[in-house]
């Protein structure tokens, strides 16, 4: 039984289909992508594995639970976690506070002082402004934010939502490093980017959405070497 | 001199008993994105509630305070419940219509309850004053002012102290964001309104004996909140405290040189003015107003 399973998946936007019977499976420690064009409905698929949108149709299976109805704070609380499209940090609170409200839930909070040591201690940035308002930090260094307040929710499964979106080439660089390391430390990843190449590199599997529907799954070399990859994503 | 200060001091009492209406309003207005009308129904019951317990059993109105605050924080949990959580995310005009009606509600289930008598509290120290050299301080109005001040600095410190209060204040900031960190945004939607209340209600209870109470006792006091709310910043607690002050001050000084008629008009031009120099308010953050949610 795979970590998390996606069966038959569908969202609906008013009468927009958003969604339609997607299927997908995560085993434990693997990490893997969907790739999409704009509007191929991967944020939404995200989203709906969070409980930010309402399913429509099919199931979604966390360790063996069904957790398709149940509310976004219980699909944290179990390590279900995302950071989304656009970091989201708390801009008027300071960065030590955007950090601990990663450890809000009774899961992570023992464990706080040491995740918020640890997150300090790799990006030495943070620490120099941890007192300011997580607004006045520079757009990498919130995407260094919210990397590392979802890893204070010492999550089982990260799901991240376009974490390069927006980023110098350097800094994309520097968040890729870090997913790959948290990876490595044995976190399940689910990754979304438009940095197809790169993402490949750092992908077991990964799964083409078209219009809300899977177009085309395979392994990272499958997807590396398929024409339509290639020519939609890869611009070879 | 004495009589520019007796003016201020007397301004000042007034402002800060409105405080603590108006930063709950700011609150619910910051967490839940929604205005509420309703807000000066749970003061009147607050004051109905000390006023009651003064007639019933001649308990002092600023100890009822200590049973008024828990009855309406209940009432809050349940008109959350029952009410404004099923007009999040709807269109703006339900939550309008949702909380006016409330208001209508209450205030004529007053009307029929209590009659539409105006009623007022008399104790030992109604009347009673004290003096600072020439300065004369109305006592319940010193004593209503320092509880007013206290509960809306302790609700500012628990928001921005606590655990609890910065879960409330990420969900106000990013509504998604928080939910994905593990916060209930139910629950705090929930408790936000309920304490919100509870301070409309406990300014009730401390206004009681210094103004008269009746049915609609609410809707004056609630206008003059809704101005301080904007004017210091939709979704500022400290900001509401601050306008409050100035409010009331505005108040005092027009309504005594040039008449307490002129008294009113002059906070809405104040408003106006600020709106048209600062449009997010004294201590606002542009773009509050704005939904931040994805």
């Amino acid at each position: 039984m795979a970590l998390l399973e996606i069966d038959g998946l569908s969202v609906h936007y008013g009468d927009m289909r958003a969604l339609a019977a997607v299927s997908l499976e995560v085993e434990e420690g693997e990490a893997v992508t969907v790739l999409g064009a704009n509007a191929a409905g991967k944020t939404t698929l995200l989203r709906a594995i969070s409980g930010l949108v309402p399913c429509s149709g099919g199931s979604i299976t966390f360790e063996g639970q069904e957790i398709t109805h149940s509310p976004a704070h219980e699909r944290v609380e179990r390590g279900l976690v995302q950071v989304p499209e656009g970091r989201l940090v708390f801009p008027f609170l300071s960065v030590l506070d955007n950090l601990r409200l990663g450890a809000y839930t009774p899961r992570a909070r023992p464990q706080q002082e040491e995740s918020l040591a640890f997150a300090l201690e790799l990006f030495p940035r943070l620490q120099e402004r941890a007192q300011q308002m997580a607004r006045s930090l520079s757009g990498g260094e919130q995407q260094m934010l919210a990397l590392e307040r979802a890893l204070m929710t010492r999550p089982r499964v990260l799901m991240l939502d376009e974490p390069s979106l927006g980023l110098a080439p350097l800094l994309v660089r520097e968040v890729m490093d870090r997913i790959t390391a948290i990876h490595q430390e044995g976190v399940t990843v689910l990754i979304v980017e438009q940095n197809v190449a790169q993402t490949l590199k750092l992908v077991d599997r990964g799964s083409v959405l078209e219009n809300g529907e899977i177009a085309l799954e395979g392994t990272a070399e499958e997807l590396q070497a398929s024409d339509e990859v290639r020519r939609a994503y890869l611009g070879i | 001199m004495d009589l520019a200060l007796q003016i201020i001091a007397s301004g000042l009492l007034t402002g800060g008993i409105y405080a603590l209406l108006a930063v709950g309003l700011t609150l619910i207005f910051g967490v839940l994105r929604v205005v509420n009308f309703a807000h000066g129904e749970f003061m009147m019951l607050g004051m109905y509630g000390a006023f009651w317990m003064w007639a019933l059993w001649d308990i002092d109105p600023y100890l009822s305070v200590f049973a008024v605050v828990p009855a309406i924080f209940g009432l809050g949990l349940l008109t959350d419940r029952l009410i404004i959580k099923r007009t999040i995310g709807a269109p703006e005009v339900t939550v309008v219509f949702a909380t006016l009606g409330l208001s209508i509600l209450l205030q004529n289930a007053a009307l029929t309850v209590f009659s539409a008598d105006t009623r007022s509290v008399t104790t030992g120290y109604t009347g009673t004053a004290l003096s600072f050299g020439e300065v004369r301080v109305s006592i319940p109005m010193l004593i209503s002012f320092v509880v007013a001040i206290g509960l809306a600095l302790a609700l500012w410190a628990f928001l921005s102290r606590t655990r609890f209060g910065k879960a409330i204040q990420a969900t106000a900031q990013n509504r998604d964001a928080a939910a994905l960190m593990g916060i209930n945004v139910q629950r705090v939607y929930m408790m936000t309104y309920a304490i919100a209340v509870a301070g409309a209600g406990a300014m009730g209870a401390i206004a009681a004996p210094v103004f008269s109470v009746y049915p609609r006792v609410g809707l004056s006091f609630v206008i003059t909140a809704f101005v301080i709310v904007v004017l210091g910043g939709l979704g500022s607690v400290l900001g509401a405290v601050i306008a409050a002050l100035l409010v009331g001050l505005v108040q005092s000084v027009v309504g005594f040189l040039v008449g307490a008629a002129w008294a009113e008009i002059a906070y809405f031009v104040l408003f106006i003015a600020v709106l048209v120099l600062r449009p997010q308010g004294l201590f606002g953050r542009r773009g509050a107003e704005v939904y931040q949610g994805a």
